[in-house]
């Protein structure tokens, strides 16, 4: 009560400082390890900003972020904690193999149809059990999506060596997809293709044998344009539509949603369906907009920062999408640190665990501090 | 298959089960106490790195057994200042934490040895010394039983003596001591020991803290027993099958054990593949990868009895009027 | 006697058990404690009466040391005492029976027992020193309980026990019972009462906490009235009478007179046979109601909380399954299957203010607009296009409600956290009341409601009723059940005891009837 903070605050200053605490522990981190966080800095916003090439390839992570993110908060919404974002979106990763390599498909956009219904399909399904458990038995959601995790990683691993490897190949993974399932990328993209034009060393632009122009290969791909149009839907749906309204109240108080005849058994269960499609779905961007093929660990620990971007977008469409091109940042700018200074890529774990750790763990140590510099400013 | 290897597997299972029994005792007390702790991942991993660093810098495995200890301690402090005195939420400080070990024990350990994130391989007294137990070599000859005591029961590192003999202290401890019925009540119902004028917060640091003590433990083991030295991820996701066999265990000491040595049994047999053609079962690896994740969930759906968690589990405790 | 409590101060009499000088406490802008004072002399019962929210408890936490007073003093046998917190209560011989009791559900009764008070860092000394004095005093006071028992299978009755053992056995010379009969049987408040007389005869010094004034009457040797955090008087139990002590407590002579002119009523709209509840712990709750309702009447349930009136709101609302036969409007309702729930109620007429709105009625964190569609978010005004809620309808019809009803402030996109006790039950009694239901279940209608929302509220039942519906009505206060029903049944124990005319009966008959004395006898 005493710490009651103005809603703007609450909403925006919080995550911001919470960022800047994370930040700062990181700078702390680096120092102690006898690295500059000023020259980190400026690495990170080379790498992942400043060049069309760094932000092609900070939005294609965003994009696979605002999936996940989206998977934490809608379930959040309802009150579950989905951990298993990264296994849903693992199982994802299979459905898209497998409408892309065994349906035949004439052209790329119905591919992407076809693979997104595979995608939320399988995403759902890996989904389904934890919810039922939760929902009839009341098993904590928290351990058996985590137990999914793993599961997941199990089955798609066996899949991969024992049944979609094709003879003769090696490493664990799939067959290519056909070309016809090939997603446009950035750079091949009318109107964006421009920005992503090579320039040779005086300035003119390059070309190829045949006299075209070369342009700089970027992973960001129309998966990016999906995922601002989840975002819309998500809202629309949380808080436009009977089923969001149920969710939400279903997540504020229990008690009170049977009260008002909202029935938790459906809920949970179509709250988690929506979660895992939705963590499915990342892998149209990562299977099928930049590997087009399916590998082992694909989701590569997106499903995680989803939760981190979850929390620190507040869980609400806007946020996500906002956090999600800052991981975005920070994952490529971590990339950039691995390659051009000492510092080691893992930077970036260790910053998305601060982010959790102060915007969902210690938010109340967060929302005093706040609190005090809101009560000294008024007594001054 | 010959009784040779049935041994060596049943070896195996020892050393395998230990790391996964440390950090599911750390669980235990934690969890009776009232707090989750899905973080036993983040201090084993943390455990492991400061003790295969120090141990590598000292020379002592001992010096790095305490600083294992310490690393271990430091992040069940926060996890125990986030979850008890800012009452958070102790599901997502876990989860936050792991990720943090995750990528600081990579940071520093590049930093110190600039091998790539591993510290480098650990000699001599740096490593933690398999000892012989008394009258191995005497009872050697003697059928069935003398091979079982000379090549599983001894020679083992001895943290490993120390998992086992945990198993019965803690039992000791929570059911025959007064710390453990404040512990046990603390994590049932916490106003039970507000009112009876005992602090909620000190018992449950000190639970949250004891859970450091054995994840260090653990992570030192790993590094300085199991192996010789520390590498990214080595812990490899024990945390969580530690926290599945607590569950299996039903938070219980002596079913904590059992459980541990079960998952330990499936990970010797998962490095044992000839061993399964051998005998003619064809498990997929995979497939016993994920075995304590799946009976753990088996155990969750109430299909093989039913787990209840200690009531107050995961809740902050705030007083009410 | 006095000599060994003798301070020097007080040397003519002998000192006081418990004295409180001028104790205040504010949450906030709310003063729950104002100046309070009390004097409760050694070896006696002292009562201490208020309504919901008077500020008892508060007072018997800072006793208890959960809060530290603003200001003021405690005297413990005339000794200054600070109570910093628990400990220093039980080191100053204050034992606590809380409302809500404080065990370790799956601990034997002895472990409970011990808890806190063990002797040395062993179990098995402490657990034998107390076998032996929990049988001491199960021969002195009545207080039998299987020590070996887990509590989780005791009745509420023996928990009790419990709770006072524990007291007792941490050497309480004080002890302190919070409202320790709403939860018990009449057989168990009458065994109660026997034990604390046996306490009270060895010496001990008891404070009891209700709002019953019966038990008051029947029990205590003086009687403090709390009134809005203030002591409004204390008095000797044999100078007064619940009259009043009623007085004091509300603040003036007629609480309840509400304006209604004779019910007029009509066809059956709800028909019970038979009806029973079974809760989750496998405890039979009703057992057997049958009751009919008619339009254009209300009809009023009185009883002791817990003797099953919840469990026949939730049931008849659709939030637990029960068997029997309810007919509402001549149509059978589903008590078991997939139309045993709140839409489904609603779609039948029966709309419901639930006992605890901050639980059930509302969600504290939504909006007032968002509350106003809770429960209703199928109704078809709400929607547009097939697939979307119409919020700005949503938030019109609130504006509409908001003025109809008064609730102030009269802003829809307000959280309901944010309103007052009475302006919130007035949100959820506008929303169930203006849907023109066939029936209405209302619950405690005015608990934790000013006088202002409450004739307010009142009001709006009659008129529902005039309108020609009907009203199912539950209170635990019976004033409010006199004053407002046409027909009274009085529950015990999950059955009906019997049905009186509010113009004939009275309070007292009323009284046995909640009790358990069955009408042949009574």
């Amino acid at each position: 009560m005493m710490d009651k903070l103005p809603k703007w605050a609450d909403i925006l200053l919080v995550p911001l400082i919470s960022l800047l605490l994370a930040a700062l522990v990181s700078a702390l981190v680096l120092l102690a390890i006898g690295q500059s966080p000023m020259q980190a800095l400026t690495v990170m916003v080379n790498g992942a900003i400043v060049s069309p090439y760094g932000w092609g390839y900070t939005l294609y992570y965003a994009t696979s972020f605002i999936f996940t993110g989206l998977a934490v908060s809608v379930a959040y919404h309802a009150g579950l904690f989905n951990i298993g974002a990264e296994g849903q979106a693992q199982l994802g990763g299979l459905g898209v193999a497998l409408a892309c390599l065994f349906l035949p498909w004439p052209h790329w956009s119905l591919a992407l149809v076809g693979a997104m219904v595979g995608a939320a399909l399988f995403g759902a399904a890996w989904a389904a059990i934890p919810a039922w458990l939760q929902a009839k038995r009341g098993s904590h959601i928290v351990i058996t999506t985590i137990m999914f995790n793993y599961i997941a990683a199990a089955v798609l691993i066996y899949l991969l060596v024992e049944v979609l490897r094709p003879a003769g190949q090696m490493d664990p993974a799939s067959a290519r997809f056909p070309a016809t399932t090939s997603l446009p990328q950035f750079q091949d993209i009318p109107g964006l293709q421009s920005l992503f034009l090579r320039y040779a060393a005086d300035g003119t632009v390059r070309l190829n044998a045949e006299g075209l122009p070369l342009y700089q290969k970027v992973p960001a791909n129309v998966t990016f344009f999906l995922a601002i149009l989840a975002c819309v839907g998500v809202w629309v749906m949380l808080w436009h539509t009977r089923l969001g309204y149920m969710i939400r109240a279903f997540g504020k108080s229990e008690k009170a949603a049977r009260y008002a005849g909202i029935s938790a058994v459906k809920i949970t269960m179509t709250v988690m369906l929506i979660s895992g499609a939705l963590a499915g779905l990342m892998a149209i961007n990562n299977v099928m907009g930049q590997s087009e093929r399916l590998l082992q660990n694909s989701a590569e620990g997106a499903g995680f920062i989803g939760i981190a971007v979850a929390l620190m977008g507040r869980n609400h469409p806007v946020g996500v999408f906002l956090a999600a091109i800052l991981f975005g940042f920070l994952y490529q700018g971590g990339a950039a640190l691995g390659l051009e200074t000492a510092i080691p890529i893992e930077l970036r774990t260790v910053v998305q665990g601060l982010v959790i750790l102060f915007t969902g763990a210690l938010d109340q140590m967060v929302r005093m501090m706040l609190g005090w510099a809101f009560r000294a400013r008024r007594t001054v | 298959m010959d009784y040779a290897t049935f041994l060596q597997i049943f070896d195996t299972t020892l050393r395998l089960a230990t790391p996964l029994l440390f950090a599911c005792l750390a669980g235990l007390y934690s969890e009776r106490a009232g707090v989750f702790d899905i973080g036993l991942e983040g201090k084993m991993l943390m455990a492991a790195m400061a003790s295969g660093a120090v141990a590598a810098l000292s020379g002592s495995v001992w010096i790095g057994l305490m600083a294992g200890i310490v690393g271990s301690l430091a992040f069940a402090l926060v996890h125990g200042i986030a979850s008890i005195t800012f009452r958070g939420n102790q599901l997502i400080s876990g989860v936050a934490l792991n990720f943090v070990a995750s990528g600081i024990t990579v940071l520093i350990a590049q930093d110190l040895f600039g091998q790539g994130g591993r510290t480098p391989p650990l000699e001599g007294g740096a490593r933690m010394l398999e000892i012989t137990l008394p009258l191995a070599e005497t009872l050697r000859p003697v059928p069935v039983i003398g091979p079982l005591y000379a090549d599983v029961i001894s020679g083992h590192p001895i943290l490993v003596y120390v998992g086992l003999l945990l198993v019965p202290a803690t039992w000791w401890l929570l059911y025959r001591t007064r710390f453990g019925l404040r512990l046990r009540a603390v994590g049932e119902n916490p106003a039970s020991v507000d009112t009876a004028g005992v602090s909620v917060k000190r018992l449950r640091f000190s639970a949250v803290l004891i859970a450091g003590v054995l994840c260090g433990l653990a992570g030192a083991y790993m590094a300085t027993g199991l192996q010789a030295g520390f590498g990214r991820e080595m812990t490899a996701g024990r945390g969580y099958i530690a926290l599945a066999a607590l569950i299996f265990a039903k938070w219980r000491p002596w079913h904590a054990l059992w459980a541990c040595l079960l998952f330990g049994f499936f990970q010797s047999l998962a490095l044992r593949p000839d061993v399964m053609q051998a005998v003619g079962i064809k498990i997929p690896g995979p497939a016993l990868d994920a075995l304590p994740y799946i009976l753990t969930v088996v155990v969750l759906a109430g299909l093989v009895g039913k787990a209840v968690p200690p009531r107050a589990g995961g809740e902050p405790y705030v007083k009410e009027r | 006697m006095m000599g060994a409590h003798d301070t020097g101060r007080q040397a003519s009499a002998a000192p006081f058990a418990i004295e409180l000088k001028g104790i205040s406490k504010a949450f906030g802008p709310v003063q729950a404690n104002k100046d309070i004072s009390i004097q409760v002399a050694k070896g006696s019962i002292h009562g201490i009466i208020g309504e919901n929210g008077a500020g008892k408890s508060t007072l018997m936490s800072i006793l208890y040391g959960f809060y530290k007073a603003d200001a003021g003093e405690i005297l413990i046998n005339g000794r200054p005492t600070t109570i910093p917190d628990s400990q220093s209560a039980i080191r100053a011989g204050i034992g606590m029976v809380f409302q809500h009791f404080k065990l370790v559900q799956n601990f034997t009764v002895l472990e409970n027992i011990i808890l806190g008070a063990e002797d040395g860092p062993m179990l098995a000394t402490s657990l034998g020193k107390a076998r032996k004095v929990l049988a001491d005093l199960a021969r002195e006071y009545e207080l039998d309980v299987d020590p070996d028992a887990l509590v989780e299978d005791l009745s509420v009755g023996h928990q009790q026990r419990v709770e006072i053992l524990k007291a007792l056995y941490r050497q309480a010379e004080i002890l302190i019972l919070d409202e320790p009969t709403g939860v018990l049987t009449p057989a168990e408040a009458d065994h109660l009462f026997r034990i604390l007389r046996g306490l009270k005869d060895q010496g001990k010094t008891i404070i009891l906490i209700t709002h019953k004034l019966r038990e008051i009457m029947e029990i205590t040797d003086t009687v403090s009235v709390m009134r809005r955090g203030q002591m409004t008087a204390t008095v000797k139990t044999a100078e007064t009478n619940p009259e009043q002590l009623a007085e004091l407590m509300v603040g003036r002579k007629v609480l309840l007179h509400v304006e209604k002119q004779p019910a007029n009523p009509g066809r059956t709209v709800l028909e019970v046979e038979n009806l029973r509840v079974v809760d989750e712990q496998g405890v039979e709750r009703l057992k057997g109601i049958s009751l009919s309702i008619r339009a254009g009447e209300i009809l009023g349930i009185a009883g002791v909380a817990g003797n099953g009136q919840s469990e026949l709101l939730e049931v008849l609302g659709g939030l637990t399954r029960g068997t029997g036969v309810v007919r509402m409007n001549g149509k059978t309702l589903d008590l078991t299957g997939r139309h045993s729930d709140g839409q489904s109620r609603r779609a039948d007429g029966i709309a419901h203010v639930p006992e605890d709105r901050q639980v059930l009625g509302l969600i504290m964190d939504f909006t007032a607009w968002e509350n106003v569609a809770f429960g209703y978010h199928h109704a078809p005004e709400y929607q547009k296009n097939g697939l979307l809620m119409d919020n700005e309808a949503i938030r019109r019809d609130t504006e509409a409600k908001m003025a109809t009803f008064d609730v102030r402030p009269p802003i829809p996109t307000l959280a309901a956290k944010n309103f007052s006790g009475g302006n919130q039950q007035k949100i959820v009694v506008a929303r169930e009341i203006e849907r023109n239901p066939d029936l209405l279940l209302v619950g405690q209608p005015t608990r934790g409601v000013d006088i202002g929302a409450i004739e307010f509220i009142h009001k709006q039942i009659v008129a529902l009723r005039d309108a020609g519906k009907a009203v199912l009505l539950i209170s635990v206060e019976l004033d409010e059940i006199m004053s407002l029903s046409d027909r009274i049944a009085v529950m015990f124990d999950g059955r009906i005891m019997g049905e009186r005319d509010p113009a004939t009966t009275n309070e007292r008959e009323l009284g046995l009837l909640m009790a358990g004395v069955s009408e042949g006898a009574a």
